[in-house]
Formats: C-alpha cells, sequence, structure tokens
C-alpha cells in the first residue's frame, strides 16, 4: 500500500512538472549570421533572406517573421518567391533547388519545405550543364526558368518541378543564330541573368556571361533579338514599359538598348562608365525605375574607382539631378525597391539594402533620403557584445522614460512607417515589459524591449564620453565634404572597430524600480548612473580604489586606467554618470551588484572586491581575495599586443574573403568542398596521432585565479543571531572561497553624513574548491529574498523573516544549502562528480503552472558546460527536469546566456544573433502570424489545374487527412465574413 | 599548512610543556605535560587514568598525528613519537580496551560499502557501527597512513580494477592523465572498436605513479561508481577533479598479468609498488601482513580526523569561519599561532558585538590541502571550546564536539 502511495505521488510530482516545465526554442533576434540571398514578394509583401547555413528567414510587419532550415548544411545562393503566390524556391550551393510555402495550421501560418529537385543533364554530360546559375521565377506562378553554366535555360513546371524538356532553351539553339560578327560566339559562357517582359510574359531575355544578350520567345521558341554587349555580363534589367533593355557589365559600365521588333537593331543606344576614366569594379546589379512624374530612378551596386575607391561597399541611386552612392559599411549582398500603389507599380517609395551586417531601408520619397529605423534584423553586433543583463517587467514610468530618452536620440531616421507590412501578427500583447541590456566593446550599452518578438532598440548609452579616448569624436564624421566624387554618403550603423578596448563593458546591473544604473569595464572603471529627462553638463568624480590593499610582490602587466576627463561633460537626456570608481590595479570587472535601497555597489575583479557607497561617494569595504602565489592574477593579462596582432590578421582575411565574390563562388565549389573534406580528414588523422591529454590534479589553492570574484550579493538577513537581521553583502570567489559582510546603515535622516560599515561575519571555504557561481538566500518559506526595492514596491510578498533563512551557495560543481546564522552544511546537489558537467550560467527563475493560475514554484534555472539546461527545486536542490540547448563546442553561446525571471532565456547563435527559449509553460514569446495568399489579377487562367496534382511528388505524398484542414480553413474564413479569401486558402493549401 | 608547520616548530621547540587534550567517551580533559615528564609509556598511561577517574579500566591510547590519522601508543617509542608530534596540541583518544571497534582504514571494512566514502570510525561513532557484523581486528602499520587501496575484488570482474587514491593528507600530486581512446569490446556482431578513456601519463613521484596500481594506457571504466561511457574526455576530467579527494577509479588495467587474483606474478606492479616510499602500497594482500603494533596491541581506530573525510557524505568539509570580528585579510597575519588565550577573547568580542572592538588576530588558516590536517581540527576544536560557533559541517564532529560546544 505505501508503495503504491509513494508511487502515486511521484507520479503526481511528475504531471506537476509537466505542468510547470516546458523547453522550446522560440524565436531568433537580430541580424541572421552571413546572409546569402534575399527576395521580395510585393504582393505578399514579405521579404526573404537566405544564410550561408542554409536558413531562410521571412520578414514581414514587425511581429511577422517564419524561419526554415534546409536539410543540407549548404548556403542558399538564391530566394525567389513565386509571383502572386505563397511559394518562393531557393537555390542551394549544392545545386539542389527547393520549394517552399506559407501553410495555416489552426489560424496561424508555418514556412515548410515542400519539394526540392535538382536538375538532371543527359547521361555522361558534365556537370557544369545542369549547374544553376540564374532562376527566373515566371510571372505567370507555373514555370521555374533555369539557367546552368553550361549555358542552357531549362523549364520546370511549378510547383511539383516537372522538367518541361521540349520547352528548354538549348546552347545551341541560341549559338547557331549568333550573328556572325559578334567576337564571343564561340563561348557565350554561362547564363548570367534572366528577366522576363514587363509587359509580355511570353518574352524572356537571357544574358550570357560573355555578354551576348538574347531576347527569346516562349511560345514561339525563337530568339527574337539578339543584343551583342562585349563586355563581361553583370545584370540585366527590363524597364517597367519593355522598351528597354539595362545591362551592367564587369568594368563598371552600363548601357541602354532598345527593344526592336525586328533583330535588325544592334547599336547601343547609350552606354556609360559612372565612376569612369580610371579603371572600375563591376556593376553588380542595376535596377531603373520610373515614377509617375519627371525622371527614372536609377540605381547601381558597384561600380566604383578601382584604385581608389576599390574597398568601398556601394549603391548609387540617381535620380533627376540627385545622385548618392551610399557608402555601407560591409558587403552587398543585394537590394531591390518598394513601390507605392495596391499594384505595387508606382513611384519607388524605399530602397532595401541587405550587406552582410545589417539591413538598411532607405526612405526615397522624404528630402535627403534619410533611413528609415528597422523593427527587426537590428544588428546587434554594430559593436561585438561583451555581456547582457535582463529585467523582466519594467515599471511604465521607466519604460516611458527611457524611450522617450530614446527618442531624441532617433531624430535622424525618418519619420516613415516601416514599408514592408506583409502577414497579421496574431500574437497577443505581451503581458509585461522586458528589458534586455547588451554591453558592447565600443563601451556603450544598447536597451532593447525584449517583451515580444521584436527585438526592438529603445535607447543607446555611451560611456566612452566621461573618458579621454584616443580617437578625435570628428573621425566618425567623415561626410563626404562638398564637390566630393563620388558623393559618398555613409550609412548603416554596423562599426565593429573599438577606439579603446579598454571601454568594453563587462558587466551591467540595472534597477528597475530607481532608474539607477551600474556598469563595469574591462579596465576596471565602474560608473554610476542615474536616469535623467534633461540634458546636464556635470564632473565625473573619479574614486580610485586600491585592491590591493598592500599586497607584496605584485606586478600588474596589464593596461593602464582609462583617463578620466576633469572638465564638465554635456550628458544628452538619458542614464547619466553621476559616480565612478576606478580599481588599481585596472583588471576587468568580473562581479558587479547594485543595491539602490541602501544606495550602495559592490564591484569585483580578479585581485579582490569592494563596497562603495554612491550617496556619500565614498568607499565602505576593500577586501583584498589575491593569493600570492597566483602569478596570472598578479601579473595581468598581456592580451594587448595578441589582440592587435589578432585583429590585423582578421582584417587581412576579412579582406581576402571579400575579394572572393560570393556569385562566382559557385564556379568551383565542387573543387573547393573536396579540398575542404581532405584537409578535415588530414586534420582529424592528426588528431589521433597526438591525442590531447587532460590532467587529473585536486584543485588548490596555488591554482590560477583563486581569488578572483566571481558573484557579488545583496541580502537582509540573519547573519549573527537568529531574532535580528541585518544587511550584508556576499563574495563568491574561483577558489571556492565566500566572504560576507554585515553592513550597518545609518538611519535614513542620516544616510547622507553617516558612515555606512562593514564588518566581517563569515568566510567559507568550500572543501572542493570549485568556482562559486551564485549566491541566493531563501527565505523561511524557502523563497529567494526578493529584489531591493520590490517590496516597496508592492510588487513582491515580503519575505518570510520568521522562518530560519538558509543560504544557497552554487559552485560550478555542487548546489549546496546552509543554515543561517550558524552556517552548517544542510543538503546539497552533487552535479560534476555525478554526470561531469559544470554550471556555467545560472539564475532563479519562478514558474506558474499552466494549469492553474495560482500555483507556481521558484527553481534555478542552470546551463552547464555541457549546453544542457537544468531547473533546480528550491529549497530542495533536486534536479527537476533537463533538456539539451546548445552545442557543448559553442562556448560563447553558453558564455553568452542570460536568463530572465520567468523561465525564458537568450543565447548568441552568432555575433549577431539571441537565440530565445523558454523553460516555461506559462511564459512563451513565439511568433504567431498568419499569411494570407494574394488575390489573383486573373485567378481563373492562374489558377493551376487540380488533376495534375498527382504528377507532383509531394502533392502524392500529403495524407488525406489535410482535406479536412482545408475545409475547417474555409469554414474559418466564412465565419470570419472574409468570403473573397476562400479560394486563396485553398489554392494556397492546395 | 607546510607554512603552518614552518611557523609552529619554533613555539614547539621553545616551549616545554605540551598540551593535551585527552578524550575518553564522551569527556575530554585538558591539561599541560611536561616533555620531561612521564618518561614512558606507563606512566603516561597512569596520568590518563587519573586524570579520567578511571583507575583500573583497561583501555587502549591513541593520538591523533598531523596528518589526522589516529595512531596508537602502546610503548615508549610510540609515545615519545605522539608527544613530538603534538602540533602545538596532542590530542588522545582514549578506549575501552573490551569495546568492540573498528579501524577506519581497512579496506575490507569499507568494501561492505562498495563505494561509499570513508566515513570517520571514532570511538563514539564505534557503536553505531557495532550494529554491523564485527569487522577484523587488523593491526595498522605505525605511522603509516593509507593513500590507495584496492576495493570491491569481491564484485568486480577479475579484468577490472577499482582503485581509491586517498589525496588528504599527502603533499603529493594525484599525478596523471587521460587521453581519448578507443577500447575494444566484444558484441554480438564481433569485436567493435569504442571510444574510451585511457590513462596516458603518470607523473613521476605522483600519488598515482607511487601506488602503482595504475598505469599508463588503462581504461578508464568507472569514476566514483559512475560509468564514463559516452562522457567526453572533459567531463570525466571534471569528475575526476570533482571527486579528487577521494578518487576512486574503475579501470581496465593494460597490463593483466598483474591483476590482484594472481598473488604469485610479480611484475612490474610490484616494483613500481616498492616505490611508494610514502605509505603503503595498501593492495589487498599487504592488509594481511601483520604489523609489530597489532601483535601486541592492536589499536581500535584508524580516525581521520581531516574534515574531508569526516562524514560519510565526503566532501562536507568546508571550513567555515564565523566571527563577528573576522580580521580583514591579511597574509601577514595569515599564519598567526592559533593561540588559546586569544581565541579566548573572542567571545567577549562577540558577546559586546560593538564596532569600536577591532578584530583581535585570529588564525584565518585556510587549509591548503583538502585534507585539513589536525592543526585545522584542532583549532576547530579549540574555538569550539571558547565559544565561536565555528564548526565543521560534519555530522561527526557535532557529535564529538556537541556537548562542548558552549552557546
Amino acid at each position: 500500500m505505501k508503495r503504491f502511495r509513494r508511487h502515486g505521488h511521484e507520479s503526481q510530482r511528475d504531471r506537476v512538472k509537466q505542468e510547470l516545465f516546458q523547453f522550446n526554442k522560440t524565436v531568433e533576434h537580430g541580424f541572421p549570421h552571413q546572409p546569402s540571398a534575399l527576395s521580395y514578394s510585393p504582393t505578399l509583401q514579405l521579404l526573404a533572406i537566405g544564410t550561408r547555413s542554409g536558413a531562410i528567414k521571412l520578414f514581414g510587419a514587425p511581429g511577422v517573421e517564419f524561419m526554415g532550415l534546409h536539410d543540407e548544411n549548404a548556403a542558399v545562393t538564391q530566394v525567389h518567391f513565386l509571383p502572386h503566390q505563397v511559394e518562393l524556391v531557393t537555390l542551394l550551393d549544392d545545386n539542389s533547388l527547393h520549394m517552399w510555402t506559407l501553410r495555416a495550421h489552426q489560424g496561424v501560418s508555418e514556412l515548410l519545405e515542400i519539394g526540392r529537385f535538382t536538375l538532371t543533364g543527359p547521361p555522361g554530360a558534365p556537370p557544369s550543364v545542369t549547374r544553376v546559375t540564374a532562376v527566373l521565377a515566371h510571372s505567370s506562378g507555373e514555370l521555374l526558368l533555369l539557367g546552368t553554366e553550361g549555358g542552357h535555360v531549362f523549364i520546370v513546371e511549378v510547383p511539383g518541378f516537372r522538367e518541361l524538356e521540349e520547352r528548354n532553351i538549348s546552347l545551341d539553339q541560341v549559338a547557331s543564330r549568333v550573328p556572325d560578327s559578334y567576337i564571343g560566339r564561340r563561348n557565350l559562357e554561362h547564363v548570367e541573368a534572366l528577366q522576363e517582359n514587363p509587359v509580355d510574359p511570353n518574352q524572356v531575355i537571357i544574358g550570357y556571361g560573355r555578354g551576348l544578350m538574347v531576347i527569346w520567345d516562349l511560345d514561339r521558341q525563337c530568339a527574337l533579338q539578339h543584343i551583342p554587349a562585349t563586355q563581361q555580363l553583370e545584370s540585366v534589367w527590363w524597364t517597367e514599359d519593355g522598351h528597354f533593355i539595362l545591362s551592367s557589365h564587369s568594368d563598371g559600365s552600363y548601357c541602354q538598348w532598345t527593344v526592336g521588333r525586328e533583330d535588325v537593331n544592334e547599336e547601343v543606344e547609350k552606354s556609360d562608365i559612372p565612376y569612369g576614366h580610371f579603371p572600375c569594379k563591376a556593376i553588380s546589379k542595376i535596377v531603373q525605375l520610373p515614377t509617375q512624374e519627371g525622371p527614372p530612378f536609377l540605381m547601381f551596386s558597384g561600380g566604383m574607382p578601382r584604385a581608389s575607391y576599390g574597398d568601398r561597399h556601394c549603391i548609387t541611386v540617381i535620380h533627376s539631378k540627385t545622385h548618392v552612392a551610399l557608402d555601407f559599411t560591409s558587403r552587398i549582398i543585394d537590394f531591390f525597391a518598394i513601390r507605392d500603389g495596391p499594384q505595387h507599380t508606382g513611384d519607388p517609395s524605399a530602397l532595401v539594402v541587405l550587406v552582410e551586417e545589417e539591413l538598411v531601408v532607405i526612405d526615397l520619397q522624404t528630402e535627403g533620403w534619410p533611413v528609415i529605423q528597422t523593427p527587426y534584423l537590428v544588428p546587434l553586433h554594430s559593436s561585438a557584445i561583451t555581456c547582457s543583463h535582463h529585467v523582466s517587467t519594467i515599471p511604465l514610468k521607466l519604460w516611458e522614460r527611457i524611450i522617450a530618452a530614446g527618442d531624441l536620440q532617433k531624430t535622424h531616421y525618418s519619420k516613415k512607417q516601416w514599408p514592408i507590412t506583409g502577414g497579421q501578427n496574431l500574437a497577443p500583447d505581451p503581458p509585461q515589459r522586458d528589458l534586455l541590456l547588451t554591453g558592447h566593446e565600443d563601451g556603450t550599452v544598447r536597451f532593447w524591449d525584449a517583451s515580444g518578438v521584436c527585438l526592438y532598440p529603445m535607447y543607446k548609452l555611451s560611456t566612452a564620453g566621461v573618458f579621454h579616448t584616443d580617437a578625435d569624436p570628428n573621425d566618425n564624421m567623415n561626410q563626404g565634404s562638398e564637390g566630393e566624387w563620388p558623393p559618398f554618403r555613409k550609412v548603416g550603423c554596423f562599426d565593429p572597430y573599438s577606439d579603446d578596448p579598454r571601454l568594453g563593458i563587462q558587466k551591467v546591473h540595472l534597477c528597475k524600480y530607481s532608474g539607477y544604473l551600474t556598469v563595469a569595464g574591462t579596465a576596471g572603471q565602474i560608473l554610476v548612473l542615474e536616469l535623467n529627462d534633461e540634458a546636464a553638463e556635470q564632473t565625473v568624480e573619479a574614486k580610485v580604489v586600491d585592491l590591493l590593499q598592500g599586497q607584496e610582490g605584485f606586478r600588474w602587466k596589464g593596461h593602464t586606467r582609462l583617463d578620466v576627463r576633469d572638465e564638465p561633460v554635456l550628458f544628452p537626456p538619458g542614464f547619466q554618470p553621476f559616480s565612478l570608481v576606478q580599481c588599481q590595479p585596472p583588471a576587468v570587472v568580473t562581479a558587479l551588484n547594485l543595491h539602490s535601497e541602501w544606495k550602495l555597489v559592490a564591484f569585483g575583479t580578479s585581485h579582490g572586491f569592494g563596497l562603495f557607497d554612491y550617496q556619500q561617494k565614498n568607499t565602505v569595504l576593500v577586501k583584498c581575495t589575491l593569493n600570492p602565489s597566483d602569478q596570472l592574477a598578479m601579473e595581468g593579462p598581456l592580451s594587448r599586443v595578441k589582440s592587435i596582432k589578432k585583429s590585423l590578421r582578421q582584417s587581412f582575411r576579412r579582406i581576402r574573403r571579400s575579394r572572393v565574390s560570393l556569385r562566382k563562388h559557385h564556379v568551383n565549389n565542387a573543387a573547393k568542398l573536396q579540398e575542404a573534406n581532405a584537409r578535415l580528414e588530414a586534420e582529424l588523422a592528426e588528431m589521433e596521432l597526438a591525442p590531447v591529454q587532460r590532467k587529473i590534479e585536486a584543485r588548490s589553492s596555488d591554482d590560477s585565479f583563486t581569488g578572483l570574484v566571481r558573484t557579488l550579493y545583496f541580502a537582509d538577513t540573519f547573519l549573527s543571531d537568529s531574532s535580528h537581521n541585518t544587511p550584508s553583502l556576499w563574495a563568491g570567489t574561483n577558489g571556492g572561497g565566500v566572504f560576507a559582510y554585515m553592513l550597518r546603515l545609518p538611519p535614513v535622516e542620516h544616510r547622507a553624513d553617516e558612515a555606512v560599515t562593514a564588518q566581517p561575519a563569515k568566510e567559507i571555504q568550500l572543501m572542493h574548491r570549485a568556482p562559486v557561481v551564485a549566491i541566493v538566500v531563501l527565505d523561511g518559506h524557502g523563497s529567494p529574498l526578493p529584489e531591493p526595492l520590490e517590496v516597496a514596491h508592492d510588487l513582491a510578498r515580503s519575505p518570510d523573516m520568521q522562518g530560519s533563512h538558509h543560504l544557497l551557495v552554487i559552485s560550478e560543481e555542487q548546489f549546496k544549502v546552509f543554515t543561517l546564522p550558524k552556517v552548517s552544511a544542510k543538503m546539497k546537489l552533487k552535479l560534476t562528480a555525478i554526470d561531469g558537467s559544470r554550471v556555467r550560467r545560472v539564475g532563479v527563475a519562478w514558474f506558474g503552472s499552466s494549469r492553474t493560475e495560482d500555483y507556481g514554484e521558484s527553481g534555478l534555472v542552470v546551463l552547464t558546460n555541457q549546453g544542457d539546461l537544468h531547473v533546480v527545486s528550491l529549497p530542495t536542490v533536486k534536479m527537476q527536469v533537463q533538456y539539451p540547448c546548445i552545442r557543448r563546442e559553442d562556448v560563447s553561446g553558453i558564455a553568452s546566456c542570460v536568463f530572465t525571471k520567468h523561465g525564458q532565456g537568450f543565447y548568441l547563435i552568432s555575433p549577431s544573433e539571441f537565440e530565445r527559449f523558454s523553460l516555461s509553460t506559462r511564459y512563451v514569446v513565439e511568433p504567431r502570424c498568419l499569411v494570407e495568399a494574394p488575390l489573383h489579377r486573373n485567378s481563373s487562367s492562374h489558377h493551376r489545374p487540380q488533376a495534375d496534382g498527382a504528377s507532383s511528388a509531394h502533392r502524392t505524398l500529403r495524407p488525406d487527412s489535410e482535406d479536412s484542414e482545408v475545409l475547417q480553413e474555409i469554414q474559418k474564413s466564412l465565419e470570419a465574413d472574409q468570403t473573397s479569401f476562400v479560394e486563396n486558402n485553398v489554392s494556397a493549401v492546395a | 599548512m607546510s607554512r603552518q608547520q614552518h611557523n609552529r616548530t619554533p613555539l614547539k621547540v621553545t616551549d616545554t610543556v605540551v598540551e593535551v587534550k585527552s578524550k575518553f567517551e564522551a569527556e575530554y580533559r585538558r591539561f599541560a605535560l611536561k616533555k620531561n615528564g612521564p618518561s614512558g609509556f606507563r606512566e603516561f598511561y597512569h596520568l590518563l587514568q587519573t586524570i579520567h577517574h578511571i583507575p583500573g579500566v583497561d583501555v587502549l591510547l591513541g593520538y591523533a598525528d598531523i596528518h589526522g590519522d589516529l595512531l596508537p601508543i602502546n610503548n615508549d617509542d610510540n609515545f615519545h613519537k605522539a608527544v613530538k608530534s603534538a602540533n602545538p596540541l596532542l590530542r588522545i583518544i582514549i578506549t575501552k580496551k573490551d569495546e568492540p571497534t573498528v579501524f577506519g582504514t581497512n579496506s575490507l571494512q569499507r568494501r561492505k560499502k562498495g563505494l561509499g566514502l570513508t566515513g570517520l570510525r571514532t570511538t563514539s561513532s564505534g557503536s553505531t557501527h557495532s550494529k554491523n557484523k564485527p569487522g577484523l581486528l587488523i593491526g595498522l602499520p605505525q605511522n603509516f597512513r593509507q593513500i590507495s587501496s584496492i576495493i570491491d575484488v569481491d564484485i568486480l570482474p577479475e579484468t577490472h580494477r577499482r582503485v581509491r587514491l586517498h589525496k588528504h593528507g599527502t603533499h603529493k600530486p594525484l599525478g596523471f592523465y587521460i587521453r581519448d581512446g578507443l577500447s575494444m569490446r566484444v558484441a554480438p556482431q564481433g569485436v567493435e572498436k569504442v571510444p574510451g578513456v585511457f590513462i596516458s601519463r603518470l607523473v613521476r613521484g605522483g600519488l598515482a605513479e607511487s601506488t602503482g596500481l595504475l598505469g599508463v594506457n588503462d581504461e578508464i571504466l568507472e569514476v566514483n561508481g559512475i560509468d564514463v561511457a559516452g562522457k567526453s574526455l572533459d567531463q570525466v576530467t571534471d569528475m575526476m577533479v570533482a571527486n579528487s579527494h577521494n578518487l576512486i577509479v574503475t579501470v581496465k588495467p593494460a597490463n593483466q598479468r598483474n591483476n590482484v587474483m594472481h598473488r604469485g606474478s610479480k611484475g612490474s606492479m610490484a616494483n613500481s609498488g616498492s616505490v611508494g616510499s610514502g605509505g603503503s602500497s595498501g593492495s589487498a594482500p599487504s592488509h594481511d601482513s601483520p604489523s609489530p603494533a597489532s601483535q601486541s596491541n592492536p589499536i581500535t581506530a584508524s580516525n581521520s580526523i581531516a574534515e574531508g573525510d569526516s562524514d560519510d557524505e565526503d566532501d562536507d568539509g568546508d571550513l567555515i569561519l564565523e566571527n563577528d570580528c573576522l580580521p580583514p585579510y591579511d597574509s601577514q597575519q595569515f599564519t598567526n599561532s592559533n593561540n588559546t588565550n586569544l581565541n579566548r577573547d573572542s567571545p567577549r568580542n562577540r558577546l559586546h558585538n560593538s564596532a569600536v572592538s577591532r578584530p583581535l588576530p585570529q588564525s584565518v588558516s585556510l587549509p591548503n590541502t583538502i585534507g585539513a590536517s589536525l592543526s585545522d581540527s584542532s583549532m576547530m576544536m579549540m574555538s569550539n571550546y571558547n565559544g565561536n560557533p565555528a564548526h565543521s559541517s560534519s555530522q561527526e564532529h557535532m557529535r564529538e564536539d556537541s556537548n562542548l560546544i558552549t552557546l
């Protein structure tokens, strides 16, 4: 009987766990790493980006986003939406084509791969015959034209990928009719471009690499006109009226050709090298769009003079007398223009440029062509992220003040609405306001609205102004002087170059109730800032704190302290520094905490820790934790020299990489792949010859950096006796040491003049000497103590001060609960000794039950060095659930992880992207959006016959059960009084 | 640790008096002993009987040596050794002769717990132990401490060996390296190669080498009872380091000729075993060899007083200093002697608990090695005596000291 009951109890606990915990990776924030292809559907108003890792991402209105991943680990080289459809085709590096669609399922659209296809040539043909170099999605929505390296054009019916062999346009058919006078007729090379006549869908132009262009009639299957350009072709554009063809070439020239009825006009209408005289780089893409009144817009990328500006990444926009060379900080992947009007045929309203590190949208209808701020795809890494900090449930007042401060920084942006508006965001409004703060290498802290699916930049704080830096502030403002040619204009915010690595932000702590912020950096600087709605000019007083405390035999070989500006500095509205602590030696700050109620800041480095009273601006406590035998900590890093070398090497690499154009990449790809494989194998063989060894040794106090302070914690608890709680400061070191100090705060009325004192109260040396990563005090109910001021703002239940408190010390290896005030071990959970993983990141979170509104539990969220997430119960320290989350090789991803107070978290999946995950059943932020299929202009003629559905592979695979879903969809649309969409839903699903 | 000893040596030499703290059952006695006082074991024996008021009771004497092991006093020689080792306190533990007691370092005893961890078998806990079947009374070699042992011989396959390395108390490094490799396994489909972890190198003079129980290319199968199959090299490394204070590795020796079962064979292991100078090689056969002490008067316990060993939980030996007036960290004071007088002041500080009274220098000696030596534990005992709430988290210590904590 007893056994049964216990079993019942366990299963009940299992059920509770299911109601509390569930792991999901929900959304990726930021800018995709290494984008390689761009496409836009004017009818869907959706943007698609393909990446080198094989991901495809679709974006519409803010909150509308989809993501898909190709099974093949190959780069996406091209993306094309099928006109007027919800399908899109991707071309990968491995020459495979993939068909994707947006399918509505339970009222929410999903991006699904529905077919794949690889061209097969005749037997015995070289692979180049079928190597796809150009793709045209025909406006009928039924055909795909595939130009290949061999010069052939294959025609394929979509979405089923049925080859229409009889309609293929072979190289021989074209070459035989090429005029004898054309110099390149012996070798036309690969198909570089395919374009459809905007007014006659039967006509397409085929552009060959050698320069020849042929206008081909798809119905009659014959060439209509040969355009004998003699320069290597880069791109082709057919003007909207169908009268002209623009071609751009590798010598930096572009030509305009008249489309004639007869095959007689071989004269160049107009040829120009816009940045000519000296040799120029290729114009890789050219676009010309008409306007209602007046001259057209001409936009092209590249074409810069090779010698003087060959390293610039430019798009030139010419309209009437305005000529601007938009100068981007990273390589241009692709661009397109968004046009006004219901049919998207009006004036160009915005230019959308995808460069390697960001997406830039330029408002073409406002004077000066300002940039429109992107609501998503924001480059998180405009300067490298060095730390992050998440604050949940921001009070509305603070939220509004931060937004107001941020708005003042965004005045240079266009006032226009975001022009990409496809899809409907169905996600409910986020239940709370969450802030994500990222610290960056250049000394800035960025505030992001992390409440919903879009990680939106709110405000940017720069700390560099407090210090003298080598860089001249005017350096960055090298806007083109009057009359400069080409007329450059810098655009984009990606700027990875830091003036001074010492400015880098290492720790950030924000008190959401008081608006006090503290940030700490690489050179031991700790700034305390206050939110001020007005600009203020003030001098920041620096206080140097000697953490060595007379420790002998010390030589600091690292960087020097930052130079503080003595003169008053004008700080714009927002967070303004009013206090500065500089650690001596100026080692990187490794731990930071702020208690806004007590007005104290605690900070730690590899040498010790200190407590600073920011009201009286004096140091309360300094403790040196240095071990005299620890040479590494004594001398400091010599990383500066190394890093210069490294960054030089990296920049060379970057230059080399940028020279290899991605578009030329595919030509010798197979050879490259083989080469890479061979190298990998050789490396593997080498690894087996010289195996990696690991030393097995107990940790000792002589180990390196044992004195490094890993965590600092403020608690109002029972430190000396069980009847009086007192403020306390706790510090944990890398060597398994815990120091506790009892703080004496003067009464509020004397807070400004009486000194705050700190008395050493306890020291714990953990036997296993593993680094202490977190310290938490649990109240009488076993819940973690609330944050400072949380109770005062009625946002948390006041802690239980009746029962006995417990101290939870989390080391990299164990979770250990001690009693308080008398410290004795009560229970523990061993992690490393059991499964060999170590705690890397830890956070306290509250998990609400999905079943009942009023039940919830506090737990520890733990990320291990194996990349696994664990939830550990409080106060019993028992493992609850475990989920694999990050690859264990992804050290930087693991190190970047930050948890929210409600069981979500973020980690970097690339320098520019945060992955958001949730461990909670109640708090999940994920995109929910619907994309309706567009109305066809002529739906009957474009509607695919249902009968031939069996011929396409993917349709035969579909189970019948889906039919009922279709019916449901129809029903739903009818109910929603959207009868006009019924047919489209059918076509979208069919 | 070494620092402390160096600093205390002059104190010990200049003083002609040795502090003695003796314990019989639950009672403690403190007294001073002149270095040239009782000339021999007999006199000392009678002295203790008088002090504890137990004339006529046959007892066994033991003392805790600097490494925290309980060693017997049964003749003049080891009595003098004990007096010399006072550092500065000499801890004497008295047990009744007829009490059924068991020695902790006996690997045959431990085997009953399998991978259970070394326990502190104080005499007071001996009674709890007597519920188990009485252990074999095997004497210990004097002044030797166990550094390694082969355990679980009866439950393991012959081809495997489970070795326990006792890191505490020695200054020797564990001294070995591990690497990835391929292990041959017999599977239903035939022989297959699976990834495994192997010992790649032994450091000369290290604990692993000196035991002679581990060799290069031995495959590591388990760490403290946990199978390492499927774990990465880094994971296994972390597991071993996490268990380093009491590491039990199960290996499949590369050289199968030296297995424990083959007692007759004298291979390289026997040779390397003799290299172990500091301690007995602790393999199962060595327990059978009688030591001189055990012949005359087998003493009851090898009490590891080291904190790391003081609990069934292996490593609850966190050193906790609770003071309302911990001194500011100062390396100069780091090795200050743990003077009783100074210590006696501290409760007064605590009671008055005023910010005015500056903290008095007190030893903040953090144990440099995992097994805190007697000096540390004696310090803790003394501070307990003085009313400081310092204590190790060890349950055994709690029991032992509970009647003395005067709070």
